[in-house]
């Protein structure tokens, strides 16, 4: 291949850009629900971020990874002239990539996920044809944006409400707290350890399966359970803040928890979300090294690393300042509602990852907080912020393809 | 980049502090009702003037702060309690304020003074009204722990309790109003006959005050029905 390395250059440079990007602006939201409802502190945030996000992008970012590498696109027709899908992928990354910038700029709700996905179904059409988008594959993943937020909804619907039974609506909240929270943590723990062994740790080269797989898992959860145990030991409760009600010490012991759930949010995000910059991006390093359309190749570790690094860069150059707006505006969440959003959303994330499905982390979070609002659990929410939420997306699919089309037709003048 | 984000704009402002703090200005202008008729009774008009004064300009607070309350609450607002519930129970909040003004404004207005007879009940019907208040704005005060519990169990019962009170409160407000009456009725032939006329509406706006309050907590037992 001619421009090989040229190549290979520049999708590391856009796929670091928008990992960059997902790190400056994305992550603020996977974070926000935490900082705002005071359970972190920002530097907290910046801390568990990078950790996390850098450890799901790795750790369970490559299933998601592949679909955007390979299934959306069927490359089968294009035998001899490979270069066609680099250029795709190349201009979709810059694509999503610009009109992610313009819409941060603008404010406007804005997903990731469906900027890259538009972007590669553009240029598809337009490149090598109708034909070779997969479809059915495309249409999975469409569904997966409506289903997501509101498997999300009803999950957030229901631990509120087993929240609200077993602690917030009995005679003593604070005691029935100390007792129930720690299976809570125990839940994240293992539903998080688990779609990580189950699918993710291939890509490291470490295999567990069946029963072993479970136990595992288990042990993550009851060693997660007792680190928030002895977290809970810790705290200091006032003991006359109000005869008749204990809901501030209940909410400090839901702050450790969601300590912990931020934690889960960041590794759910990283594993999701570090695939729309790396995807593209992995798809044309299999193509350069070999020099032919494989879609059988493995994901080669370093493109994860360089995910992963991109989402930290970002957040540490930029995330900071965002996380900081974006979380001292959310200030009605309480720990409580903020631990059932982000568990919702966290689990969502990661069982979408697992199944390798690209899907807005936000949207879902969005989702998992209209669940609560449902259980009457939120003071006000704003409707219209929520229907300009989820319209976006029927408007970033045709503009980030015909970004990419665009930018696909300057890369060939360029290069051929 | 992100100058604006959608994220936070998800969560509206709540309407539960505004309306505890419209509810803690009018039980404020109600309860000084008492000031007033206790110098009503001494006939210290000078002080009765101030009074009245003090209670237009809580009046007028409290209006304010109604429409601030109002004006942010758009229709697109999704909330545990009914829009419609919340705006009613703040327009009978608020005319508990503007039923205190009124009266005051008769009592300057019309220079009026109770018959000695009966101006010690006055003035123990119109701390019975202010206890009803006082207890409306502890109902009203409890709405943050409703909504804490998503008005489920235990701040639920605590509530309804409140709400028992609130009825008893209010009986015993009507009950002194109607000795009142008789009181004022024995000696009334005696009296300027304007004067009692206003006398009687000052004694009824009371009365309208208590059973106000009461509907403010009757508001809320539907809000807790849903």
């Amino acid at each position: 291949m001619d421009y090989g390395t040229t190549y290979l250059v520049l999708a590391v440079i856009f796929g670091l850009f928008m990992a960059w990007g997902i790190g400056a602006n994305d992550v603020a939201n996977a974070m926000a629900t935490s900082v705002g409802s005071k359970a972190i502190t920002i530097k907290q945030a910046i801390m568990i971020a990078a950790v996390f996000e850098f450890a799901g992008a790795i750790l369970a970012g490559g299933q998601v990874t592949s679909t955007i590498r390979k299934g959306i696109v069927d490359v089968s027709d294009l035998g001899a002239t490979p270069e066609v899908l680099v250029m795709g992928m190349l201009a979709a990354l810059l694509a999503a990539g610009t009109w992610l910038l313009v819409a941060s700029h603008k404010g406007w709700p804005v997903s990731t996920t469906h900027s890259i996905v538009g972007s590669i179904v553009g240029f598809a059409i337009v490149g090598i044809g109708m034909d070779a988008v997969q479809w059915g594959k495309v249409g999975t993943i469409v569904m997966s944006w409506v289903t997501s937020p509101l498997l999300a909804a009803v999950l957030a619907f229901l631990i509120f409400r087993s929240v609200q039974k077993l602690i917030l609506e009995t005679n003593q909240p604070l005691e029935n707290a100390k007792k129930y929270v720690p299976f809570y943590i125990f839940f994240v723990g293992f539903i998080i350890a688990m779609v990580t062994i189950v699918k993710g740790l291939k890509h490291v080269g470490l295999e567990i399966k069946g029963m072993d797989a479970i136990l595992v898992a288990t042990a993550v959860g009851a060693a997660v359970m007792f680190l928030g145990k002895f977290l809970i030991q810790r705290l200091k409760f006032e003991e006359s803040d109000n005869k008749d009600f204990h809901y501030h010490n209940v909410e400090k012991i839901f702050s450790v928890l969601m300590l912990l759930t931020a934690c889960a949010m960041a590794f759910a995000h990283g594993s999701n979300d570090v695939a729309n910059a790396i995807g593209p991006l992995a798809a044309v390093a299999s193509i350069v090294e070999s020099g032919e359309l494989s879609q059988k190749s493995a994901l080669p570790i370093w493109i994860l690393f360089v995910g992963g690094v991109g989402i930290v860069l970002g957040l540490a150059m930029y995330g900071r300042k965002v996380i900081e707006t974006v979380g001292t505006k959310i200030t009605e969440l309480t720990p409580s509602r903020g631990f059932c959003c982000e568990v919702s959303a966290a689990t969502t994330v990661v069982l979408a990852s697992g199944i390798g499905l690209p899907i807005s982390t936000t949207h879902t979070l969005v989702g998992a907080v209209l669940g609560v609002g449902m259980a009457r659990g939120i003071s006000a929410l704003n409707l219209d912020v929520v229907r300009g939420i989820f319209m976006s997306w029927v408007i970033t699919l045709p503009i980030g393809g015909v970004l990419a089309i665009i930018f696909f037709y300057i890369l060939q003048a360029v290069f051929v | 980049m992100a100058s604006k984000n959608y994220l936070s704009g998800l969560f509206g402002a709540s309407p539960v502090a505004p309306l505890q703090s419209h509810m803690t200005v009018v039980d404020e202008c109600v309860t000084k009702l008492i000031d007033l008729f206790e110098n009503m009774a001494k006939g210290d008009t000078d002080a009765v003037q101030v009074v009245y004064h003090e209670i237009a300009a809580l009046e007028q607070k409290a209006d304010d702060k109604k429409h601030t309350l109002r004006e942010h609450l758009p229709t697109g607002l999704f909330m545990p309690i009914e829009r419609q519930d919340l705006l009613d129970s703040l327009r009978v909040q608020d005319l508990l304020a503007n039923r205190a003004r009124d009266i005051a404004g008769i009592v300057v207005g019309r220079k009026l003074q109770f018959p000695e007879q009966a101006s010690e009940r006055a003035i123990e019907l119109v701390k019975a009204t202010v206890a009803t208040c006082h207890q409306a704005l502890k109902v009203v005060n409890e709405l943050d722990e409703l909504i804490e519990t998503g008005f489920r169990g235990h701040a639920v019962r605590v509530v309804e309790e409140m709400l028992v009170e609130l009825d008893q409160l209010e009986s015993e407000t009507d009950r002194i109003q109607v000795e009142l009456r008789s009181d004022l009725f024995s000696v009334e032939k005696d009296l300027y006959a304007v004067d009692v006329m206003f006398m009687y509406r000052v004694i009824e706006s009371i009365a309208e005050i208590a059973d106000d309050a009461e509907r403010v907590g009757r508001r809320f037992q539907q809000m807790l029905a849903k």
